[in-house]
């Protein structure tokens, strides 16, 4: 048990680590969502009208955008694993004497620690959504970001462990990450969608993560029940039953690998 | 006293391919035992069985007495391992990838620091710990790697080619900072290799070829399966000189791309009549066997010309990728 806990914290630390010390990766984690809040936020702005009093369509967006940059940020810290794995760092965990679960949830936490702070960017840029986040809100939504990222970077995860190659592994990714996107409700709300679209939406566990982020951001506005499907308490309970069966699945992978 | 290693009948197949083939061997405890053969002929495979990393089809090993089907989270608490491809984090300094190892493998963090130092003295990477490893060269990490896979104090220490993609020069260090290690620390070493001239370091050589043990003796040992000196001959006509050869000396050579190999009890002897008899002669050479003309004489084929099988094809994209990433 011990090893276990000590080997996911050293692929943990192992991440934060090098996350935070290359400077091209902070660059864009600066960069990145400036330009999906500005580009998409303002430019969709025009299009779409909401019929919603003092709400405007860039406010709406802002919890999606969130979400979409914790999807694309944690989805992508998996890649490595499949590399790893084979040539690098993580040969040294599968000869070493730790159990392999270990691997697939520090791989997880490392993801999504890594998406979190690239959220955190998001949640400083608030003002220019036109969105003001009190200190409260802004420790509910880390604590949010972090789960999101949880139940995405444990598919990622999932999906690494059993891949062999990064062709293979882009492919399925591509297959999965944007329709999760897409669905998310980042861009229109689910009770404005086709009816054949919604049960669609309601698998997406990225759906119920945009939709505990408006919870909170729209606590106190008038416009709350127009923007939200269910209460913040159902999104997480959710959020949260889809990462213990991905993050289980994952290490159960891991365990297996020769 | 119970073996390092053993292995009994170990055969591993990857679908149509039989890479390991019914293999036996022991290595005693405190012996430096290699594995010389061409690409693809099971070296690689051989290793990572016997570090639990694949699962034999048939036959047995132990490793330190521990079964490694079994046993394998003991054998992988005995061994240490130094993988054929690098398996450091470059964006690490040498010192957190080696205490992240004692983390791995539960060393005490008094201890871990205390080893760390003693080790990166002996291979001379005392003022770079601190550093990244993406700046060091490929020998330095591979000098790491050593000094990382020896930090728990392993029973058994597996080196996959430790030298690959070094340069000579850099490669002769390798082996001293190996000899050292082994000297200091007494572990026993099992390592593979393709170049010849390297296997000389072992205590003994097992010869594997299509994942099949052809000689397994001392180094000394192994050359005395050729008979005496080694006359390398160039010549126009290989053919008329081999028929020549066999007639007047009764010696048959073996031939390798644009040389005629003879061996003979004493060549300095043999070259002057042999030059006598067959006037077509542009080169002639003299040396002592080397492991190089015991794989020719025992295969009939020199090293460098073999492989280019599937596992091969697999290394070479392997080593490609990683190139492209540096």
């Amino acid at each position: 048990m011990q090893a276990f806990f000590a080997t996911v914290y050293i692929i943990w630390l192992r991440d934060v680590k090098r996350f935070t010390r290359e400077g091209t990766r902070v660059l864009a984690m600066l960069g990145q969502p400036l330009l999906y809040l500005l580009i998409m936020g303002q430019g969709l702005r025009s299009a779409f009208k909401m019929n919603i009093p003092g709400f405007d369509y860039l406010s709406f967006v802002y919890p999606g955008v969130i979400g979409m940059s914790v999807l694309f940020t944690a989805i992508f810290s998996s890649v490595s694993i499949i590399w790893d794995k084979q040539f690098g760092f993580l040969k040294e965990v599968l000869v070493a004497p730790v159990p392999r679960a270990a691997i697939a949830m520090g791989k997880a936490l490392g993801g999504s620690t890594t998406a979190c702070l690239q959220g955190g960017i998001l949640l400083i840029l608030a003002p220019l959504a036109g969105v003001s986040l009190g200190l409260g809100q802004i420790i509910v939504l880390a604590g949010l970001m972090f789960i999101i990222a949880f139940s995405v970077a444990s598919i990622g995860t999932l999906v690494a462990a059993r891949m062999e190659t990064m062709e293979g592994f882009h492919l399925i990714m591509n297959f999965l990450t944007l329709p999760m996107f897409l669905l998310s409700g980042a861009f229109f709300p689910l009770n404005t969608a086709p009816a054949w679209m919604q049960p669609l939406m309601r698998l997406d566990p990225l759906f119920y993560g945009v939709d505990a982020l408006r919870n909170v951001i729209y606590a106190d506005s008038p416009a709350l029940s127009y923007v939200v499907a269910q209460t913040v308490t159902v999104d997480v309970l959710v959020l949260l039953a889809f990462s213990l069966v991905m993050i289980g699945l994952g290490m159960m992978s891991f365990s297996r690998t020769e | 006293m119970t073996n390092a290693i053993e292995a009994f009948e170990l055969t591993r197949n990857f679908k149509d391919l039989v890479a390991v083939n019914g293999v036996n061997f022991t290595v005693g405890a405190g012996e430096i035992f290699g594995f010389l053969g061409p690409n693809g002929a099971g070296k690689t495979t051989t290793i990572k069985i016997l570090a639990t990393l694949l699962r034999p089809t048939s036959g047995r090993a132990t490793v330190s007495g521990y079964d490694v089907v079994r046993q394998a989270s003991n054998v992988r608490r005995a061994i240490g391992m130094v993988f054929q491809d690098q398996s450091l984090d470059d964006r690490l300094t040498a010192e957190e990838n080696m205490l992240f190892h004692c983390v791995l493998y539960g060393v005490p963090r008094k201890d871990a620091l205390t080893r760390m130092e003693e080790l990166l003295d002996l291979v001379g990477l005392s003022i770079r710990r601190k550093d990244l490893v993406k700046t060091f060269s490929g020998g330095m990490k591979r000098r790491l790697e050593l000094c990382r896979g020896l930090l728990h104090r392993p029973a058994v220490l597996f080196l996959d080619e430790p030298t690959l993609g070094l340069d000579p020069q850099t490669r002769s260090h390798i082996w001293e900072y190996i000899r050292t290690l082994h000297r200091e620390l007494g572990t026993t070493v099992f390592l593979t290799t393709h170049y010849m001239e390297e296997a000389e370091v072992c205590d003994r050589i097992g010869i594997i070829d299509h994942g099949k043990i052809i000689a397994l003796d001392s180094p000394s040992g192994l050359k005395r399966v050729v008979g005496g000196d080694v006359v390398i001959v160039k010549t126009s006509d290989k053919e008329a000189l081999l028929a020549a050869a066999r007639e007047r000396f009764n010696l048959s050579g073996q031939l390798d791309d644009e040389m005629v190999y003879f061996e003979t009890e004493r060549g300095e002897s043999f070259i002057p009549e042999l030059v006598k008899a067959i006037p077509d002669i542009l080169e002639v050479r003299l040396r002592q066997p080397t492991l190089e003309d015991v794989f020719l004489k025992l295969t009939g084929r020199a090293i460098r010309d073999t492989g280019s099988g599937k596992l091969d094809a697999m290394r070479i994209r392997r080593t490609v990728h990683q190139r492209r990433r540096q």
